[in-house]
């Protein structure tokens, strides 16, 4: 399993040609609390870059994009009644979606956790 | 000695120092706790003494009510009182500075008021013919005409009700525009310091919406608006003055560009009240632009309302206005409506109204413009722009002001909350505000500036009134960077301490239940 990232702060962990899709510790730490999140529904096709998902925190909605293309596989249906596993545990439980690799050449172009992390601290 | 105080009566300070007692009420002093009206009213309590219906037989099926409504049932003293009580608790531009950045929470003057309760305009129907409301009529023209001189456009809707609805009547006029010449266009470009409505509004006519980023200056970037430029861009949506409460200086060199490519210009005139009388929209190249009569015209908002929101247009979609609209022919004023538009206003888009706009809030604005005539208008831009420097200059040494080195704001002056104590935010400035007794700024607002506070004096207010309002802010300003724990839990003196938004997001209430209804649907 390899953990990638994006520049819209995303993680994606990959397994062969499925992976499971959520919003990094930073990103959840600049929401504040999280009071909705919506999952694509299973079967549902992304593009990479293309919005996948919703999450709103008490001031602002955000959009969680699609870090490469795929077809969704499931949602956590578990934000839906507790959207806090987003705060509590982002890069974990708090999950959004997992779903299957339309091309894994895109994966190519994300960032490892040490890039993402100078990243963030470049911010 | 009785003779030296005989009254008795010798005022003392007794414990005021102390943490007061709860009261068995939970009144404070005379500032009453008041419960929700379902909560006070009994059955069978009434304030009208009506004959009881006469029993009929219901041929509503299975539609027919099964139990009691649970209106409740009070007697007319204590209606009024409930109602009174809960007026007490508001805060109003009548009770105080109400500094809410984009907003413009400005004084209404009473003439207005006096003007709109006259019985010729304050007992007509929309309905009446046309003959008996000649006068509402010349109203709604004359104030039209005014408007369209202040802006020096072609045309203007007076029927949207408030400013965005006035947006979503510019952006069909734009569609219309497009569908009448064959070109079908998919994009509208807002830049980030637009309005939020903005975006929303164009989404909501079917355009998808595209960002255009904002310059270091607060300001479009104009490079990249050019460069988006093309043949899918239906128009943009501009906001000038902007929500960073700077003028957009490249306005006229943005028009021309977005003409030149096709498309066309929407300007969001909430922020009119800045260059009122300074600055005409139809010079710069604007193709429509709705005005918020609630806002520079002086009429009331924030809950008092209604909001009223006009449509100026350029000469290329005043053809497609929406219906209806007054004309004058000889001394007679008509509507002009589906049956009569044909002949000659043959391609409106149609009508976004039953009637004709807020019929009071004209009477109020064209009061507003006619008492002040031409050169107290164009004062108007300019005190509120003065006083918003004024804030913007006696602040900027406590609070960062992000944009304050492109030069003078305009009508708003913006702040950001960089240099506060760890964990301080302006949420707590905010609240800290509260409990200096004033309604706080527009806060996180624009995005563009983190934790941002957008200050709107406006032009009504006294130099006095914004000397103490600097000197709250500047006391919370600065126990927000010292870090003073008191402030963390703000407000102390408020009817409700800090609320907690989190769990009214996420677990609202909005539907009152009995509390037997409430606990079975847990």
């Amino acid at each position: 399993m390899t953990r990638y990232f994006t520049e819209d702060h995303e993680w994606i962990d990959v397994d062969g040609d499925s992976a499971t899709v959520g919003i990094t510790h930073y990103a959840q730490s600049q929401l504040g609390d999280i009071v909705f999140a919506e999952v694509p529904a299973a079967g549902a096709t992304l593009n990479k870059g293309g919005d996948a998902a919703v999450v709103e925190s008490v001031k602002a909605a955000s959009d969680v994009y699609a870090p490469v293309s795929g077809t969704v596989l499931e949602g956590n249906d578990a934000l839906e009644g507790d959207p806090a596993l987003v705060n509590s545990d982002p890069e974990g439980e708090g999950w959004f979606f997992k779903l299957t690799l339309s091309d894994s050449s895109e994966l190519d172009s994300l960032m490892d956790a040490a890039a993402y992390q100078a990243f963030v601290d470049g911010l | 000695m009785n003779s030296i105080n005989q009254s008795g009566w010798k005022p003392e300070m007794g414990n005021a120092g102390d943490t007061a007692p709860a009261t068995y009420t939970g009144n404070k002093a005379l500032m009453l706790e008041e419960a929700l009206i379902f909560e006070i009213g009994t059955a069978g309590t009434t304030g009208v003494d009506l004959a009881d219906a006469p029993q009929v037989a219901a041929r509503l099926g299975n539609l027919e009510r099964h139990r009691d409504i649970g209106l409740p049932g009070l007697s007319e003293p204590e209606t009024v009182r409930h109602y009174t009580r809960l007026s007490r608790q508001n805060y109003a531009i009548d009770l105080g500075f109400f500094p809410l950045g984009s907003c413009t929470m400005k004084h209404n003057p009473r003439l207005n008021e006096k003007v709109a309760r006259m019985a010729g305009f304050a007992d007509v129907h929309p309905l009446q013919p046309v003959e008996t409301v000649q006068g509402a009529l010349a109203v709604i023209h004359e104030l039209a005409h005014w408007l369209i001189t202040l802006t020096g456009m072609k045309a203007v809707a007076m029927s949207p009700k408030a400013g965005a609805h006035g947006e979503l009547c510019g952006i069909l006029a734009i569609r219309a525009a497009l569908t009448a010449r064959g070109d079908a266009r998919s994009v509208i470009l807002c830049p980030e310091s637009a309005h939020g409505t903005n975006p929303a509004t164009a989404a909501f006519a079917g355009y998808a919406v595209e960002n255009i980023p904002a310059t270091s200056e607060g300001r479009v970037d104009l490079a990249a608006l050019k460069a988006r430029l093309g043949p899918d861009i239906a128009g943009v949506m501009i906001t000038n003055p902007n929500t960073c409460g700077l003028f957009e200086r490249d306005m006229r060199e943005i028009s021309d560009a977005v003409h030149a490519a096709g498309g066309y210009v929407y300007c969001d005139g909430a922020n009119f009240n800045a260059i009122v009388g300074r600055v005409r929209p139809g010079d710069l190249g604007v193709d429509a632009m709705h005005i918020n009569l609630h806002k520079t015209f002086s009429t009331p908002h924030g809950g008092g309302g209604p909001g009223s929101g006009p449509v100026v247009l350029s000469e290329a979609l005043a053809p497609y206005a929406p219906l209806p609209f007054v004309t004058q022919d000889n001394d007679q004023y008509r509507l002009v409506e589906e049956e009569t538009a044909n002949a000659c206003h043959p391609d409106s888009f149609g009508r976004m109204v039953a009637f004709h706009g807020q019929m009071g809030m004209f009477t109020r604005a064209l009061s507003y413009i006619m008492s002040h005539g031409a050169d107290g208008l164009r004062q108007v831009a300019e005190d509120a722009v003065l006083n918003a420097n004024y804030i913007l200059r006696s602040l900027q040494d406590v609070l960062e002001a992000p944009f304050a080195h492109s030069g003078p704001c305009m009508h708003e002056a913006l702040f950001s909350d960089n240099g506060m104590a760890e964990g301080f935010s302006t949420l707590d400035i905010a609240k800290g505000l509260i409990d200096e007794g004033y309604h706080p700024m527009t806060v996180y607002f624009p995005l563009v500036v983190h934790g941002a506070m957008l200050v709107e004096p406006t032009e009504t207010e006294s130099k006095a009134t914004l000397d103490q309002f600097i000197g709250a802010l500047r006391n919370v300003a600065g126990r927000a960077k010292a870090g003073d724990p008191s402030l963390k839990s703000a407000p102390h003196h408020a009817p409700r301490r800090r609320l907690d938004e989190t769990q009214a997001a996420r677990k609202p209430v909005l539907v009152w239940r009995e509390p037997e209804q409430a606990v079975a649907a847990e």
